[in-house]
């Protein structure tokens, strides 16, 4: 079967089912890794774990699901979507559930449903459906059309405060035009430009804890006990595993409990601290088979909004892979971004998921469209 | 329309753009990762041992044990000072479901007072709630079976044991053994000064007083350590590693227990004290000093009604008598001033005086007169001490001159401390002329010296000091230091002996001077006149003594005591020292009975009490031997 999915000219059983074998194999190998993680992180608690195996069971399912769609479905889908998401983005604004001292759950009475989630997707497609519209490479005006797009839902996610997913989806978006082609002198500017958005973001965008978090990260042992104690921790951790580790269920401060939320955005820390620099560098491994795998399929997408899309999927996984390692280790403030398929909690994983089935589809779909 | 802009879009070219920024990306992703790989590298490899250090700084805590306290036997392998399990009601708030309806039960189960459940619930507030709570510290036997009977029906609710000191002879040693109780500010302080303060990091008591003070060192061992591992919450999970506390030494004491409770109850009723010295060894078989207190009383902290009643009673029982108390030596000094007088040779053994009952100087106007009224008549050295003749010492005196008086009797042991095992000791006072330009910016006049002759005037002693003295004297000037410690019990239950503690002996010119004295001491108790025969006469040993009566009211001249008349506490000092067998002496004893009246009517009875009980009625028991060699 493996052997066939490498030759996409032979219509295989994986592909009648619209799974991309490599992906779908890192993905498994990343959730399996995720799950003996996450045992030791929970402290053994076997419940927790059967909660996770339910929500990756669900997840795969989603994925599926998506996986047997055209994408052109997507295509036709995409300005629905975003404006729909817009809307919601609104209204959890306006009547939206506080959670945690943040607004972002829309309780819809029969599920409650975090429209940021939705956003993750909706994003990356319009923009994509939007550039593609054009040749490539996109000119000035649509480029900046397409920051627009981009620009909006990511505002409005930060002021609920969400800091960590504002920032995914404005990478996103962003993915999406630098894949179609933006050129490196409008890179610059941009680049420029929001060296100088920096200030402005701190004074009047960013909320008081945000601030302080961005503080902390800048020097965490100037209140070691407060607000610089999950860094500071989370860094004893890492070091203290070394190259080989303390070993699985051996992690002193996980298992002690001196990490703090270790089973869901530090569930890294404790994955270093018990399989140290080798199991950091096998995990680094299979992210990046993923990342690859991911770009290929994007690579060899048929159309332009396939290819911006699954691009931008593959790349923004990419970004929260970097952005939870670094949060952890000390290289970037601490916003709230999980380790993907690895950290324990559901929403975040459908939303993956659901990418990862866009990206399924376009892989296996393509000798069925219509050029 | 779309369809056909497509048509014309370079797809190839398109494709080419797409895979060249896609090729960009994901070199841009690769060196990323590589960023963040390298900076676990650096977390991980370079800085390994600094967070090494740290995540076992974080779960890693040392916790001191504290050291069993070492026992205290008697001489013969009695426990007079024994660590007792004293059992402690408490309760765990993170394992007890409802804290006030757990509290309500136990109040009705064991009548937990308002008092302890305020406490409790002050100390509830600033602690972890996995930490164990003290509800009530001394838990009764019975309410340890009430409790253990409806252990089910309170989660988190437990009986804690820890070992305390308890003296099972309660008022019957203490001023020997003193007591320990917690340790306060001031003890903290003086281990600090002592570099002590870790070996004590886990300890709850300390010596406070008598031998537990004194030998602090040997009782209480070295601490040990413990190396736990700890959770976020500081609870202990696991521990890692032992490195046990050396517990304190078990002593054995010089001290007899039935001769001990022997002179207990031969002061019964009085105020005083009785020591029983081992003149071979200088060991202190009996001390006791009447009143005296339960010390069990100072262990757990003594209420404050108990102790102001103590410390406010007029009896004084927190005074050491023995040790503390400073009387005038009055007529017990008598052998050892002839002694001096006869070395010195300002008498002979067959000088002597007419005692017609007054006593005056060439020139001084102050008559001094004898206990008997109409005089001793004549009256040598042998005599003078058998009759307790007054005259005749303070002829001596005068002969002697203060001076020799003072500088001999210092080497005898007065005016210094004695070296007991004991910090509550007292040095009272040998007058000598620097002490009284020092003391009254005085000089010393020749009238000051007279009194000194029987042992009043500025000249008082400690009972202890009289004891060391007679032990000094039956050594023929031999000066053993008294000791209440004798040696170290083995856990196979042997004795290792400490070695006797002895000063520069005091040179004797002529033995025979010490036999003239030593002699007419035994006339005391058996000679014609003397002043215990009445008491001794039907003793079945042989003994020889001296008694005392020291004024402690100065009766004008020509003026009668009359005790009736004087208020009690100015009433006489009586005083008795002796020592038995006469031959080959073993034992001395010194009685000193606060305003009880005339040594041989009061004090020597005690005396003889005591040696009746150790020469008459003392079971021999057989561990003694064992315990001896």
């Amino acid at each position: 079967m493996k052997k066939n999915t490498l030759n996409p000219n032979k219509t295989s059983f994986l592909q009648r089912i619209h799974i991309d074998g490599w992906l779908f194999l890192s993905l498994l190998v990343l959730m399996s890794v995720g799950l003996v993680t996450l045992y030791s992180a929970s402290g053994q608690d076997t419940g927790q774990v059967e909660r996770q195996v339910t929500r990756l069971a669900l997840s795969v399912a989603v994925m599926f699901g998506i996986a047997q769609i055209p994408p052109g479905a997507f295509r036709r889908l995409s300005t629905y979507a975003y404006i729909a998401g817009l809307l919601m983005l609104i209204a959890v604004l306006l009547f939206g559930d506080m959670g945690k001292g943040a607004q972002r759950w829309l309780d819809l009475k029969v599920i409650r449903f975090q429209p940021s989630e939705l956003m993750k997707l909706a994003v990356p497609m319009m923009v994509a459906w939007y550039i593609s519209k054009f040749t490539l490479p996109p000119r000035t005006i649509n480029i900046v059309v397409g920051f627009l797009m981009v620009a909006i839902p990511t505002v409005l996610i930060a002021k609920q405060p969400d800091l960590g997913t504002s920032l995914l989806i404005a990478s996103s978006g962003i993915f999406a035009i630098f894949l179609a082609g933006m050129s490196w002198r409008l890179i610059g500017f941009v680049a420029m430009l929001l060296g100088g958005f920096a200030p402005i973001m701190w004074f009047f965008l960013m909320a008081e804890y945000q601030k302080q978090r961005v503080l902390t990260f800048l020097n965490p042992e100037s209140d070691p006990l407060g607000s610089g104690y999950h860094i500071i921790q989370s860094k004893i951790a890492i070091g203290s595993g070394g190259v080989d580790g303390k070993g699985w269920l051996q992690g002193t401060q996980s298992q002690l409990e001196f990490l703090p939320e270790r089973h869901t955005d530090f569930i890294f820390s404790v994955f270093s601290e018990e399989f140290g620099l080798t199991g950091v560098i096998v995990l680094l491994i299979i992210y990046l088979c993923v990342i690859l795998r991911g770009l290929i399929i994007a690579s060899r997408a048929q159309d332009a909004y396939s290819k911006l899309l699954a691009g931008s999927i593959t790349l923004t996984f990419f970004v929260y892979v970097f952005v939870n390692m670094g949060m952890v280790s000390g290289l970037l403030p601490v916003v709230g971004v999980p380790l993907p398929l690895v950290s324990y909690g559901g929403t975040s994983m459908v939303t993956l998921m659901a990418g990862f089935g866009m990206l399924m589809s376009i892989a296996t779909q393509k000798r069925f469209m219509s050029r | 329309m779309h369809r056909k802009r497509q048509a014309i879009r370079d797809h190839s070219a398109e494709a080419n753009l797409f895979a060249r920024r896609a090729s960009i990306a994901f070199i841009i992703v690769v060196m990323m990762l590589g960023v963040v790989l390298n900076n676990l590298y650096s977390l991980q490899v370079k800085q390994h041992e600094v967070y090494q250090t740290r995540s076992n700084g974080n779960r890693i805590k040392v916790l001191p044990v504290a050291p069993n306290r070492g026992l205290i036997y008697d001489r013969n392998g009695i426990l007079l000072a024994e660590n007792r399990p004293v059992f402690s009601l408490e309760i765990t708030p993170e394992q007890t479901d409802d804290i006030d309806a757990t509290l309500d039960g136990l109040t009705q189960l064991m009548g937990i007072t308002p008092e302890e459940r305020e406490s409790f619930n002050s100390s509830l507030k600033g602690q972890r709630r996995f930490k164990p709570i003290a509800l009530r510290t001394k838990l009764s036997e019975e309410d340890v079976a009430l409790f253990s009977a409806s252990k089910h029906l309170y989660p988190g609710v437990q009986i804690e044991a820890r070992l305390a000191r308890h003296y099972p002879y309660k008022d019957a040693l203490t001023h020997v053994l003193g007591y320990v109780a917690r340790i306060n500010k001031k003890d903290l302080q003086k281990l600090v000064e002592a570099g002590q303060e870790d070996n004590y990091a886990a300890t709850h008591d300390i010596g406070k007083l008598g031998v537990e003070k004194y030998h602090e060192e040997l009782l209480h061992g070295t601490v040990g350590y413990q190396q736990v591992e700890v959770n976020n919450q500081g609870r202990i999970i696991r521990v890692l590693n032992v490195d046990p506390p050396v517990p304190g030494k078990d002593i054995v004491l010089n001290i007899d227990l039935s001769l001990q409770i022997a002179t207990q109850q031969a002061l019964e009723g009085q105020r005083g004290a009785v020591i029983v010295s081992d003149v071979k060894t200088g060991g202190v078989l009996a001390l006791f000093s009447n009143p005296s207190y339960d010390p069990n009383l100072f262990v757990h902290g003594i209420s404050r009604k108990n102790y102001s009643a103590l410390l406010n009673s007029p009896d004084r029982p927190l005074i050491n008598r023995a040790t503390q108390g400073q009387y005038p030596p009055a007529s017990t000094i008598k052998p050892l001033l002839g002694l001096v007088g006869l070395e010195e040779g300002v008498i002979t053994e067959d000088y002597t005086i007419q005692d017609n009952g007054r006593y005056q100087l060439p020139n001084v106007s102050h008559t001094w007169r004898d206990w008997r009224k109409w005089g001793h008549g004549k009256v040598d050295i042998a005599k003078a001490i058998e009759v307790s003749c007054d005259i005749y010492y303070y002829d001596l005196a005068y002969k002697l001159g203060i001076d020799k008086i003072s500088e001999a009797m210092y080497e005898f042991g007065f005016g210094d401390f004695t070296g007991i095992d004991l910090y509550e000791e007292s040095d009272a006072n040998m007058p000598s002329r620097g002490w009284k330009r020092a003391r009254f910016n005085q000089p010393w006049y020749i009238g000051d010296t007279i009194p000194v002759g029987i042992g009043q005037g500025f000249w008082s002693t400690t009972p202890i000091q009289l004891s060391h003295s007679v032990t000094t004297l039956v050594n023929r000037g031999e000066r053993i230091i008294p000791q209440i410690i004798r040696g170290y019990m083995h856990a196979d239950s042997t004795v290792e002996v400490i070695p006797l503690k002895t000063l520069r002996p005091i040179e004797i010119n002529n033995q025979h001077n010490v036999d003239v004295v030593l002699n007419a001491m035994h006339d005391v108790v058996h000679g014609k006149e003397g002043g215990a025969r009445h008491t001794f006469a039907d003793a079945p040993y042989q003994s020889a003594g001296k008694t005392g009566t020291a004024q402690l009211f100065s009766v004008g001249q020509d003026e009668k005591y009359d005790a009736e008349k004087i208020d009690e506490r100015l009433r006489d000092n009586a005083m008795y020292v002796g020592f038995a067998p006469f031959e080959n002496p073993e034992i001395s004893v010194t009685v000193v009975l606060e305003n009880a009246g005339g040594g041989s009517k009061n004090a020597a009875p005690v005396a003889k009490k005591v040696m009746d009980f150790y020469f008459r009625d003392r079971v021999f028991d057989t561990e003694i031997s064992k315990v001896d060699e």
